[in-house]
């Protein structure tokens, strides 16, 4: 039995609101990270992935439940972590070397020996005679290498990387991946074990030894299993492509059973947004759902998703959203991970630009309650205008601020394209479209 | 003011939108009633200081007219800015940084940033003045003192807000790397925050020296009824060689005005740009750098190489060092305080925290109070002349920005659309805008009574003087800001001359011109307490207006006027600024910027 380094036990993130209600961001979890393995945190974007990495070394306190390093607190021990990050986080204005050793003058260490160690993990990295070179002088995939090295510099424990490879061209991602794992196996790298949290799932089945999924709404692990591929592993054996066929599975599959909702202090269960009204509109364009469509009807009606994404070089988050919107607009339909495109569908596949609109705004009016609201408000006034911030309260309540801007920016984006209604971006107002009365041969009935 | 590389334009962009960010979000009515009442409470300690030494008998102080005389008079004048410069710098850094990270008072402090750099500073010089000369036993020392504290109040504010605004927008995985890399307190300062605030810094820097030059040359000039505040320095020559009417002399200090100008403009700010190129965060090289030689000196030079690592650096580590051994002396003896002890030292925590908060807010309140029953004693008829005042200063004032407006505009999108105008023309601008108008406003003053025009129009051109070149600057930076190919669609769809103004020019131009006028109309509010009254060769020539009330009061030591008419100024400048200024920057963040 392998020790275990650190344990998060029943770790939740949330945002109360003044009312009752509460933003979940991370449902209770439960998530240990053992020795000698390296774990990838899979998930679609809001799924929290990345408030559960900053929750795991320190730096963010859970709003509930305690996070154990060594089974001392980590607010009371003295962890013993670093993280790389997607964006770099270099600082412009030091040299490579002088950013390498940054961490060591933290910790009080001697120049002349501080210099000995940055120059030594420097050469580790690959960027031997860039020392003195500044970050805005170097490619993206060098200024990785200089945040591999000031990460490993201090000997962590645990290191943990935060989307590494996102920011980088696919080549150099490719290198930097296989580089990596050449320091875990050759023991290179006094780590003990590796957290990477990603959205690339082909990433994950590649450097992983175990990996967890998650599920969003609100973030919480829908599977934790280990993978016993042998190194090296290769993309394109059966084993593999197995694996990723299963984990897009589990990503799209509609929740079997959903999470257990949290108890107030008052024992009563806490109302989140699964219980409110608005469905959480996936960010797609209707350009983007239309596209998807004409390709899976080339491809006879039906695909696998994976291999979509294949096929269209997409992550799960650029391909996920598309799927889920046209999906919830009822025109395709994915079971056990394939996508089958349904008549309503075909039908907005094979029509011209306008009878494409037409269907849109049938689709979008039966199933997107905001929508419905929205047409709804602007026939009932007399000027028929609504203002934007009566639908931004009413989902405020329910979504957090930033969520709940772009909640409205993809309504605006639709219901301008279905010529539901149109927007005044200045005024900020919902107002009646000007359709010519002749054109529309199928006006939406505007149910309750 | 030289000429700005690119990255400076995004610093004033961020720096206004987070202001009205952090002010929206806050109650500005209980807020601002908060500064104000800690205003009035400052007023009334100093007026009580002044009152007591009321009686003090001073000196005359002579000024002499030969130019042997001049460097003396310059090196005093450029003491006293640098060094209200340091103090500024200093306070800023404080100032900011406990705002970014004292949550609980960050909204309080940012509001008083906000009304503290809008009330003009002029207004306080009498008062400040008294206070300083009370506090300081010989007369000299105080005088200076109570020059360089005006200059800072004038110096300090947006340095502040750009330190503060700097802070806030840190990149968030910057400041994760800072945390898990365990960086301390210090560290993080030298590493991080200044550094990433440098840019915004230099460039308020240069705006507060400039201002700087503004407000001691009409320190240098005062005079309070019958007492001298004078100071030997460049501005107190200028004002006795215009009295006199030595047309040498005024010569000879203009030369020597815009010798240090340009001087300060070579030898220290272009090395301090060119340095500050390493700050910016754009991760990209860019061609138009700025080049100084003698920065290019500095960093090659083997002289302060040795020095540096002989001094500064074995001080640094060593600091480096007892930090990091306090960190794990702590870590180490720390016992975890069960929950305890921890809520009984929070409880003593927020009852000292209580008990701190009440005595403040009753001094405030006992200070404010007793200020504004100073107020009771202002007859009706001196309430009406303030108002009378008020209105005729706000008309000059807007005078003034639209006559500057109606030559600048058209002058800067030319210079901004043209950039062979702009090589012959920017250079030219820059030196006639680093003249400080007060320096030159005895001059002009002198010139105007001769062809027989009086102080009405004079004020009007003084503040012209003073605030044209922000419309000016700013106007040239929003033309050259207009991209070319929106140009050219203008050009190819033969646009007249009214449709190219009003679709592409005007449009465009708009956030930098509001930018512009806001900061003019800022400083033509404070160019009329001195514009509107005016000593001149013993005799004081005067006009109606609040500029005019104010320095009037001061002159008699009527408190109650002053502290009233101050208010009133505070309070117009205020309220423009709220219901004028801010909805326009809005307007130009949302609907006229251009690019995503």
């Amino acid at each position: 039995m392998q020790q275990i380094i650190i344990r998060a036990e029943q770790v939740e993130k949330y945002y109360a609101q003044p009312s009752e209600n509460r933003i979940q961001v991370i449902s209770p979890t439960d998530l240990s990270i053992s020795e000698g393995e390296i774990v990838a945190l899979l998930g679609p974007s809001g799924s929290g992935k990345s408030t559960l990495l900053r929750m795991l070394t320190g730096l963010s306190t859970p709003s509930a439940g305690q996070v154990y390093w060594h089974e001392k607190p980590v607010s009371e021990a003295q962890v013993n972590v670093a993280i790389v990050f997607q964006s770099f986080a270099l600082f412009p204005w030091l040299t490579v070397v002088e950013n390498v050793e940054a961490p060591l003058k933290a910790r009080g260490m001697e120049p002349a020996e501080r210099r000995k160690r940055a120059l030594k993990m420097l050469d580790t990295v690959g960027l031997d005679g860039f020392q003195a070179a500044y970050p805005k002088e170097l490619s993206g995939g060098m200024r990785q290498r200089v945040g591999f090295a000031r990460a490993l510099v201090v000997e962590p424990e645990v290191l943990f990387m935060d989307e590494p490879f996102s920011a980088l061209d696919v080549l150099t991602a490719e290198n930097l991946r296989s580089e990596l794992l050449e320091l875990w196996q050759n023991k290179t790298i006094p780590t003990r074990s590796i957290f990477i949290v990603t959205h690339n799932i082909e990433e994950a089945v590649l450097l992983a030894d175990r990996i967890i999924v998650l599920g969003r709404n609100p973030g919480h692990v829908r599977t934790d299993f280990k993978v016993a591929l042998a190194h090296p592993r290769e993309r394109k054996a059966a084993a593999f492509t197995q694996l990723v066929d299963y984990i897009y599975k589990v990503l799209t599959q509609p929740e079997a059973k959903p999470p257990a909702l949290p108890l107030t202090p008052e024992g009563k269960p806490v109302r989140d947004q699964r219980q409110m009204h608005y469905q959480m509109l996936p960010h797609a364009r209707p350009g983007g759902i239309a596209g998807l469509l004409e390709i899976l009807l080339d491809h006879n009606g039906k695909d696998d998703i994976y291999r979509l994404a294949d096929d269209l070089a997409f992550e799960i988050d650029d391909l996920l959203p598309i799927v889920d919107a046209a999906q919830l607009l009822g025109f395709l339909k994915v079971t056990e991970g394939d996508a089958a495109i349904t008549p309503t569908g075909a039908e907005y596949a094979n029509s011209e630009i306008l009878r494409q609109k037409e269907l849109f705004r049938i689709a979008a009016v039966e199933n997107v309650l905001l929508l419905r609201q929205i047409v709804r408000a602007i026939e009932a006034k007399s000027d028929k205008t609504v203002p934007e911030e009566f639908f931004h309260d009413m989902l405020d309540e329910q979504f957090s601020e930033d969520e709940t801007l772009r909640q409205l920016e993809t309504a605006i984006n639709w219901g301008r394209y279905a010529e539901l209604f149109d927007f005044d971006a200045s005024r900020r107002r919902f107002i009646r479209s000007e359709k010519d009365e002749s054109e529309s041969t199928v006006g939406p009935k505007v149910q309750a | 003011m030289i000429q700005l590389p690119d990255s400076f334009s995004y610093v004033r962009g961020r720096e206004t939108l987070a202001r009205s960010q952090v002010l929206k979000r806050s109650w500005p009515f209980v807020l601002d009633l908060c500064v104000a009442g800690i205003g009035l409470a400052c007023f009334y300690a100093v007026v009580q200081l002044a009152r007591y030494w009321f009686g003090h008998p001073l000196p005359e102080i002579t000024i002499s007219l030969s130019p042997r005389a001049i460097p003396r008079y310059a090196f005093y004048s450029i003491v006293r800015i640098w060094l209200a410069y340091a103090l500024s710098l200093f306070f800023a850094i404080v100032y900011g940084y406990t705002a970014a990270y004292n949550p609980r008072i960050e909204a309080l402090m940012i509001a008083g940033l906000d009304i503290l750099q809008s009330i003009p500073v002029l207004s306080f010089l009498p008062g400040v003045m008294l206070a300083m000369v009370a506090l300081f036993p010989t007369r000299q020392l105080g005088v200076e003192m109570g020059a360089i504290l005006l200059i800072f109040t004038g110096q300090v504010w947006n340095m502040a807000f750009s330190f503060y605004s700097s802070l806030k927008s840190i990149p968030r995985e910057l400041r994760e790397a800072a945390t898990i890399y365990r960086f301390s307190p210090w560290q993080r300062l030298i590493e991080l925050e200044l550094p990433y605030s440098a840019i915004g810094l230099v460039w308020n820097s240069i705006v507060s020296v400039a201002g700087g030059w503004f407000f001691l040359m009409a320190c240098e000039m005062f005079v309070l009824g019958p007492r001298d505040f004078r100071l030997p320095g460049l501005g107190s020559y200028l004002q006795t060689a215009a009295s006199t009417g030595n047309g040498t002399a005024i010569t000879w200090g203009l030369i020597t005005m815009i010798a240090i100008i340009v001087a300060t403009d070579q030898l220290v700010w272009r090395p301090v740009i060119a340095w500050s190129d390493k700050f910016k965060f754009e991760q990209v090289e860019t061609s138009s750098r700025v080049h100084s030689p003698l920065l290019h000196l500095f960093q090659h030079s083997r002289a302060l190489r040795t020095l540096r690592q002989h001094t500064i650096q074995p001080i640094a580590e060593s600091v480096y060092q007892r930090l990091a051994d306090n960190r794990r002396r702590i870590a180490a003896a720390a016992t975890p305080m069960d929950s305890e002890t921890r809520a009984r030292h929070e409880r003593w925590n927020a009852i000292l925290r209580l008990v701190v908060l009440l005595l403040v807010v009753a001094g405030v309140l006992y200070a404010a109070l007793h200020a504004l029953s100073l107020l009771r004693a202002v007859r009706s008829s001196e309430v009406i002349e303030i108002l009378k005042g008020a209105l005729a200063t706000f008309l000059r004032v807007n005078t003034a920005l639209l006559l500057a407006s109606a030559w600048t505009i058209p002058a800067g999108v030319a210079i901004g659309f043209h950039p062979r105008l702009a090589r012959i023309a920017q250079p030219l601008a820059q030196i006639a805008a680093s003249v400080p108008a007060t320096a030159l406003f005895p001059v002009v003053l002198l010139a105007l009574i001769r062809i027989g025009g009086g102080l009405g129009t004079g004020s009007i051109l003084l503040m012209m003087l003073g605030t044209q070149w922000y419309i000016l600057f700013n106007v040239i930076a929003g033309a050259m800001a207009i991209p070319t190919d929106l140009r050219e669609v203008a050009t190819l769809f033969q646009f007249t001359a009214v449709q190219r103004w009003k679709t592409l020019i005007l449009p465009g131009i708009f956030p930098y011109l509001i930018t512009g006028l806001v900061t003019a109309s800022g400083g033509a509010w404070n160019a009329s307490i001195i514009a509107e009254y005016f000593r001149l060769k013993n005799q004081t020539l005067q006009t109606v207006g609040l500029g005019a009330v104010i320095s009037a009061a001061s002159d008699s030591g009527k408190f109650q006027i002053l502290l009233l008419a101050t208010i009133v100024m505070a309070g117009m400048v205020v309220t423009i600024n709220r219901l004028l200024w801010r909805p326009l920057y809005r307007l130009a963040e949302t609907r006229y910027k251009v690019g995503a």
